[in-house]
């Protein structure tokens, strides 16, 4: 028998395009309150700066000019070209350098909440899926990893192997994994006792294909939380690292690095700090708000079991 | 209590055996390790003499063996840089980072406190809203960059404390606070909700119908029984705190572990490094263990056999 829509009440039929209904009935829930509307404002703005840095920049962030070092913020320097937040010891334009500096922090936070999120995820299902033994030494691993300054290892590795991009990623990623394997298998140790797992089991249905089709969807709503502190968490370190000289290559403009070159001439040329520091502060503050705002739409149990990554103390 | 404790001390020995592979095996990360202590410029003589002598020609096992048994020993080698034993360069720094540690406690729980227990006594107020943000911009701020604003303010402006170095207490004042911010805002939350927690509970208003005086319901009855899971952060802060020393120390230039650490690493001074991360993690453990003793001291509803090692 074939069914018509149309004949069904429009209760169970639903309206014409739920699924666009259901995303804009979420934006709204997202949305709801004043402090995720700013926190959505704040990344609106980064995500622009990052997507299209050379667009919005006034100047080449990496270009030199001895002549208009230390420009004042809203002065023009020696050449005439306006230098809205100022320029630095070696006369790039700060602006210029702040705006692309977004394109670092934010391709290196989620990158390094990629590695954290499958590394964690994958340990987080193994845990709770397969139990017993493997269950026991991946939380154990955790609680070791947990209950150490993390900085200190990512600093002796970084020390090792050089400074670079990908070991940055790395190194943050893999030093944050803890807290998604801990949501992840709590998830999944209450997932796997449902009435719907059992049925797929009993249909005989693969362990890999139950893992994918079933229970991770039921996982990613605490994922989704857990990954927005995490870009928060990720960015202060690479900034963190960055400040103390074993982040990113100097030649790639980062807040952090300019806050370490800033900090040299603070008691002198204040801008040189400031602005990349707030950039930081904002950014962040914008992840945590809107992280806020997810965590009471998507799932409001959430917070007490939320585990706090090991390196967001940065 | 006895069993317990041994089982903590067997479980601390676990992590650190764990600490020891991981801080033994990044100095093998790279490939060479003799390259870490020779530099470009060695021959390939000079670094068959320099690899037999450092043992980095015998197998990984053994080399680790001998790395654990010198370790219990206090023996890390000498430092790359400073020519001589890293222990006591390590033993040197380290009353330093934790004086700023514990100061930036001890401002973060002086701050915090009457801050939560505010905030929830007088929910939805101004005063709460007001703490709270307080409390959200506290944990987004870089420690970084908080420590470079207040040398600009106090120091460069103000010219109350030095820019850099000066004696005693002044020089302690600005890494606490820049240290100790976002411990104080974590706090203020956690207090925060775990008042809120207690205030509705039936103790509460049979303290008050007894007659007694709503400053004392909120601090002796109140407050005593929110107090665990904000012991429990605070302790878990101190852990924190020695970690992100690393930072405060290097905006300050305050002659620390963390900057210890960040020198060893730029020079790649592995033996030092080793020393530190070492030192740190035992330390750690050591004060995790004395933590789960005073929380059993503060709640006899504890039941020490059965809490989860964690």
């Amino acid at each position: 028998m074939q069914l018509d829509a149309g004949a069904l009440p429009a209760s169970i039929a639903g309206p014409a395009r739920p699924a666009t209904r259901r995303a804009w009935r979420r934006t709204r829930v997202l949305l709801g309150s004043g402090g995720a509307r700013v926190g959505a404002a704040i990344l609106l703005v980064v995500l622009a700066c990052a997507a299209a840095p050379g667009w919005l920049a006034p100047a080449d962030p990496n270009e030199q000019n001895l002549l208009a070092r230390f420009t004042r913020p809203a002065t023009r320097a020696a050449d005439g070209s306006l230098a809205v937040l100022g320029t630095d010891q070696l006369g790039r334009d700060i602006l210029s350098r702040v705006i692309h500096g977004a394109k670092t922090s934010v391709l290196i936070g989620l990158a390094a909440v990629l590695v954290a999120g499958a590394v964690g995820t994958g340990l987080g299902l193994l845990a709770g899926m397969r139990g017993g033994p493997w269950d026991h030494a991946i939380m154990r691993l955790a609680d070791m990893q947990f209950a150490f300054p993390f900085i200190l290892l990512a600093i002796t590795v970084i020390g090792v192997l050089g400074a670079s991009v990908r070991n940055i990623v790395l190194v943050v990623g893999l030093s944050n994994w803890v807290a998604y394997a801990r949501v992840v298998r709590a998830e999944t140790l209450a997932t796997r006792e449902k009435a719907f797992v059992d049925a797929a089991r009993a249909l005989g249905v693969s362990l890999p294909s139950i893992v994918l089709r079933h229970v991770l969807p039921n996982v990613s709503a605490s994922l989704i939380v857990v990954a927005t502190f995490g870009v928060a968490g990720a960015i202060l370190t690479e900034a963190g690292l960055s400040f103390l000289g074993l982040g990113v290559p100097l030649a790639i403009p980062s807040w952090g690095g300019m806050l370490a070159e800033g900090r040299q001439f603070v008691d002198t040329r204040y801008w040189l700090a400031l602005f990349p520091g707030a950039a930081l502060f904002v950014t962040v503050m914008g992840i945590n708000l809107l992280g806020d705002a997810l965590r009471d739409a998507l799932d409001p149990y959430l917070q007490t079991r939320q585990a706090r990554t090991s390196m967001d103390r940065l | 209590m006895i069993g317990y404790l041994g089982k903590r001390l067997l479980w601390a020995l676990a992590v650190l055996a764990g600490i020891s592979l991981a801080v033994f095996l990044v100095v093998h990360l790279s490939g060479d390790p003799t390259a870490l202590y020779m530099g470009p410029e060695g021959t390939k003589e000079d670094y068959q003499i320099l690899r037999a002598a450092l043992g980095f020609d015998r197998p990984l096992p053994e080399q680790y063996g001998l790395f654990v048994l010198r370790a219990i020993q206090g023996d890390f080698g000498r430092s790359l840089r400073h020519r001589q034993p890293t222990l006591p360069l390590v033993l040197e720094r380290f009353p330093r980072t934790l004086v700023l540690a514990v100061a930036a406690l001890a401002l973060a729980t002086v701050l915090a406190l009457p801050l939560g227990v505010l905030a929830a006594v007088r929910r939805g107020s101004f005063l709460d809203s007001g703490a709270m943000i307080l409390a959200l911009a506290g944990q987004c701020m870089p420690t970084f960059w908080l420590g470079i604003l207040l040398i600009l303010a106090f120091a460069v402006n103000l010219r109350w404390v030095p820019v850099y170095g000066g004696e005693g207490v002044l020089t302690l004042i600005l890494p606490a606070i820049t240290l100790g911010v976002w411990a104080m805002a974590r706090t203020a939350r956690i207090t925060r909700s775990s008042m809120l927690e207690v205030l509705n509970q039936d103790f509460l208003r049979t303290a008050r119908a007894k007659g007694i005086g709503e400053r004392s319901v909120i601090l002796r009855h109140a407050l005593r029984n929110g107090a665990i899971p904000i012991v429990t952060a605070l302790g878990l802060e101190l852990g924190n705190l020695l970690g992100g020393a690393v930072i405060t120390e290097a905006v300050f230039a305050y002659p620390g572990i963390g900057r210890l650490a960040v020198e060893a690493v730029v020079n790649k001074d592995v033996p030092l490094i080793q020393a530190v991360v070492f030192t740190v993690a035992a330390a750690l453990l050591l004060l995790n263990i004395f933590i789960d003793l005073a929380y059993a001291a503060l709640d006899p509803r504890v039941r020490l056999g059965h809490a989860h090692a964690a």
